[in-house]
């Protein structure tokens, strides 16, 4: 097995992991969690592919690394903003209770 | 692979594991401030260092603070009664064994046309800066102005509405 390859089952199990965890769990900020993983598993994806890739001194895996961590840290913000609503909009952040659109 | 890899795969994906399983969300969200320290250290196990602090300061630093907010003002550490998964778990853990079969096998069936350069590329952060505002100007300069839509968004989004306060 060479680097690159344990590198990347190591990020398709966190992928993974963070897809059942956005699928399965019941609390709204729990699946941003799930979410923030998967956008990490495809952050180490980049480094690896960076760092075992022929022309590392272009930099091209190194910046979508470094503009992902920033889009996500956006997202982080955003999502956590509209948790925050939700809650206090429906009194609950329990996925399964909130089924309407309408509020 | 050298046993530190093997380490902080292992801390990472038990840190993951941790996250997505425990009941108690204030113990998930330490969790996963687990989970984002080793894949801070994996990225300096790589090489790219500049990626590896700025994971630590983004991730730990910032996001994990805000889930744990997140937590508290909405009473989420109150573990509800009937159970902290969704009644259609099962489809769920079933989708996500799918994909990491199809990624597994993807990953595993070409692993001869993968690149293997064994050199450790050495990249200052002079180079990542001179980088950052020569070739890759443009996706900065829209990186900051997503930034501050997203920070104004968020605090407009969370904001108290005078109106409709009970």
């Amino acid at each position: 097995m060479t680097p690159l390859t344990g590198f990347l089952l190591v990020a398709a199990l966190l992928f993974s992991i963070g897809l059942a965890g956005a699928l399965t769990r019941r609390n709204a900020i729990l699946v941003l969690i799930g979410i923030e993983l998967m956008l990490n598993a495809a952050n180490l994806n980049l480094i690896a592919f960076w760092r075992y890739g022929p022309h590392p001194e272009r930099l091209t895996g190194m910046m979508f690394a470094i503009f992902s961590i920033a889009v996500a840290a956006a997202e982080a913000a955003v999502g956590l903003g509209l948790v925050i609503q939700l809650h206090r909009h429906a009194h609950t952040t329990d996925l399964d209770a909130i089924n309407r659109m309408k509020g | 692979m050298s046993p530190v890899f093997w380490i902080l795969a292992t801390l990472t994906i038990a840190g993951a594991l941790a996250a997505v399983l425990l009941k108690n969300t204030v113990h998930c969200a330490l969790a996963l401030t687990v989970a984002f320290a080793g894949l801070a250290l994996l990225f300096l196990e790589l090489g790219a260092q500049f990626a590896g602090f700025a994971q630590i300061l983004v991730y730990i630093g910032a996001v994990a603070i805000l889930v744990v907010f997140a937590i508290l003002l909405t009473r989420g550490s109150e573990t509800p009664k009937d159970g902290v998964f969704s009644h259609t778990w099962l489809a769920g853990l079933a989708t996500a064994a799918a994909v990491f079969a199809v990624l597994a096998w993807a990953v595993l069936g070409n692993a001869k046309a993968l690149p293997n350069q064994a050199a450790m590329p050495s990249v200052s952060v002079h180079d990542i800066g001179i980088a950052l505002v020569g070739r890759y100007v443009l996706p900065l300069e829209i990186i900051a102005v997503l930034l501050t839509s997203a920070m104004i968004g968020a605090v407009i989004v969370a904001m108290h509405d005078k109106e409709g306060a009970k």
